[in-house]
């Protein structure tokens, strides 16, 4: 098969190398997505990003791997997750149905597993025995404590201190399986700077440290290893559809932060045209008002963590505070891969407001008896307008990427109630 | 020949070591910052690192990330890196300077207009953590023509495969990183260090210069003695802090934060 070119906005066209496979089969060997991905990491740690591309490639050509993978996503997971009709939350926007992908009832209570299993199996391989991890809301943490203990490895999961605050069940779930959690002090609190704690530690002890990942961002080959292990998402989405309906989904949506549960129900489908992909990033206030977590719709191309993707930086490149409503999609980058889909085409990317997100949030419990986390009810809240400008013999999938239990509080705070 | 070159042909004529003091533009304000650097002239620096503040600086430790932080809150960006460097160069047309920082602003800035903007102030290398040799091309091919020096890094971790294209395409000075970990860390095995840079020399004539965890005269002499020269920033910056929280600006204060570089420059000498 000859270059294929694909057209990337703003820049001359991007070739991705011939391999004799599609477009849709990127990154390149060097960890491109068009203009987006890459390496951009200190020298210290480079060898180490290297050593992990090197493992990665060639565990994941072994059936043995994905075997155990999978042995692992039936038995200790809870795979495969339901696809469920919501039929009363359907019927109130009367179009097309309405169809959750229950990522919410996978052990732990969100998607993140099936990266953290993905990536322990890497660490076991590579001998690594020191754990750590970033996380926002803590659910990648609690993930990532949860695999450390199975496997008896020691952990260590760095935290914005704005987090520990708001998070402290998540926290205690992390200490209760044995993870230490570090309050990070630095920058703004946040999942940025828990990030660029974790890098630290990287650089430090990267002879015995394997760094989970907890989103498809960071350097290559992290937007690629995290997306292989929860594209189960989009494999089992793709094979129930066409069971339970007898063809594909007229829609895709998912929340989009880091946009790992994205990336996992989009990509098996991203061949088959006929799906349209919305992925719904956090619009806080308003993307308006500047006030938000959504550098697709209102960032510019940069460099954050490691890989060149849509950045929300200032002027001066400076990378800008940002907000919502749900901590974990608090995040001022987003994976490679999106915004290479974005500039070609393939996927829509919008945003919902912290209040449209709220209001999601409350009519999926009273309609459907689901508690969806927030970071879930962005996707929720667009898969409903968009359900009612479709017709009632279509459906959408919205994946419903956690549960809510985590999130009670600051429901609860902002209905000015005391749990 | 370039300011960088022709400060390194004179340090090997002498046969001294190269002695490069890093602060933050802009920490804590744009003027101090260009009285630092004079002062650090007056105290034996051959090359100054500026370095352009950003605010996710992840391979840096908790004292650079400060400074980097007290710069932003002044406003400094790299509006301020280049009016800083064009000030200096009015009254100092020798002393090399090298930018180091991150990649984002010049992601936003632009390639182009950065390295223009950098030249036109009297800029002589730049230093981008964040960007490794196989990423940098198309930074390269806009340098080169400006004869701007383009230095990486070599870290204790760097492979013998990546040391070869880092080699290729380094210019300048090598900074080679004495320790696994960030700026500030400590050094454990200079013995080991000893043994990288010699092994280092056999790929390239640039000087070699050793940075990171030189934090007093003792260090500094320990590293000198192993390498081409050495690289001050964190234990530098530190005083910087606090010559900010004294609120002083006035020369002798001044000269008191950097006292460090000029105990150095004498142990070197010595």
């Amino acid at each position: 098969m000859s270059e294929i070119e694909t057209v990337v906005a703003g820049t001359v066209p991007a070739t991705i190398a011939s391999t004799g496979q599609d477009q849709f089969s990127g990154p390149d060997v060097h960890g491109h997505f068009g203009q987006y991905g890459g390496v951009f990491v200190g020298e210290t740690l480079m060898a180490a990003v290297e050593e992990l591309d090197q493992v990665y490639r060639k565990l994941s050509k072994d059936p043995a791997f994905w075997q155990a993978f999978d042995h692992d996503m039936k038995h200790y997971v809870g795979r495969p997750s339901p696809l469920y009709f919501a039929e009363r939350l359907s019927k109130k926007f009367g179009g097309a149905k309405i169809v959750l992908k229950r990522e919410d009832l996978n052990h732990t209570g969100a998607h993140k597993i099936n990266n953290t299993i993905g990536q322990a199996l890497l660490a076991k391989h590579m001998g690594k025995p020191r754990i750590i991890a970033e996380t926002g809301a803590g659910q990648h943490g609690v993930a990532s404590a949860t695999v450390a203990a199975r496997l008896g490895l020691e952990c260590h999961v760095y935290m914005g201190a704005e987090d520990v605050q708001r998070q402290s069940a998540n926290v205690y779930r992390m200490k209760l399986m044995g993870a230490n959690v570090i309050p990070v002090t630095s920058g703004s609190r946040t999942l940025k700077d828990a990030l660029n704690e974790a890098l630290r530690d990287w650089a430090t002890n990267v002879d015995n440290t394997y760094y989970i990942i907890g989103t498809v961002a960071g350097p290559h080959p992290y937007p690629m290893l995290v997306r292989d292990f929860q594209a189960i998402i989009g494999r089992e989405a793709r094979a129930q559809s066409l069971q339970e309906y007898g063809r594909l989904p007229d829609a895709l949506v998912a929340c989009v932060g880091g946009g790992s549960n994205a990336i996992g129900l989009f990509h098996p489908f991203l061949r088959d045209s006929e799906v349209a992909i919305y992925g719904v990033e956090a619009g806080g206030d308003g993307v308006e008002t500047g006030r938000h977590a959504a550098p697709l719709s209102a960032g510019k191309p940069g460099v954050l963590h490691g890989n060149r993707t849509y950045v929300m930086s200032d002027a001066n490149g400076q990378i800008m505070e940002t907000h919502s409503v749900s901590a974990g999609l608090d995040y001022p980058g987003v994976g490679p891969e999106h915004a290479w889909l974005k500039d070609i085409g393939r996927a829509n990317y919008v945003s919902v407001t912290d209040t449209e997100a709220l209001d999601a949030f409350r009519m999926l419990c009273r309609l459907e008896g689901i508690i969806p986390a927030l970071e879930s009810a962005h996707g929720l809240a667009y898969a409903c307008k968009l359900a009612a400008t479709m017709r009632p013999d279509q459906f959408i999938v919205v994946n419903l990427s956690g549960r809510g239990d985590k999130d009670i509080h600051t429901v609860a705070k902002i209905d000015g109630i005391t749990v | 020949m370039s300011r960088l070159k022709a400060s390194i042909a004179a340090l090997k004529a002498a046969n001294r070591k190269a002695l490069v003091p890093y602060i933050v533009a802009g920490d804590p304000d744009r003027d101090t910052t260009i009285a630092l650097m004079h002062q650090l002239v007056r105290d034996g620096s051959d090359v100054i690192e500026l370095g352009m503040p950003f605010s996710d600086p992840s391979s840096d430790g908790a004292i650079i990330q400060l400074g980097a932080e007290r710069a932003l809150r002044q406003g400094s960006g790299l509006n301020t890196v280049f009016d800083i460097v064009a000030e200096f160069r009015k009254t100092n047309a020798e002393t090399p300077i090298v930018l180091m920082g991150y990649l984002n602003p010049l992601e936003i800035m632009g390639y182009g207009t950065f390295v223009k903007r950098a030249a036109d102030a009297g800029v002589d290398g730049l230093l981008i953590v964040d960007l490794p040799v196989s990423e940098a091309q198309s930074l390269l091919a806009l340098t080169r023509p400006l004869d701007l020096d383009m230095i990486f890094l070599v870290a204790p971790t760097t492979t013998e495969s990546r040391l070869s294209s880092i080699c290729e395409n380094s210019s300048g000075y090598i900074y080679y990183v004495s320790l696994k970990g960030v700026t500030g860390a400590a050094i454990s095995d200079t013995g080991e260090i000893g043994k990288r840079v010699t092994a280092l020399r056999q790929r390239t004539d640039l000087p070699i210069i050793v940075g990171f965890g030189i934090k007093d005269t003792n260090s500094a002499k320990a590293m000198a003695a192993v390498s081409d020269g050495v690289i001050v920033g964190s234990a530098l910056v530190q005083k910087i802090g606090e010559l900010t929280d004294s609120g002083k600006r006035d020369e002798a204060s001044i000269a008191a934060s950097t006292k460090l570089i000029a105990d150095i420059r004498q142990a070197l000498d010595a």
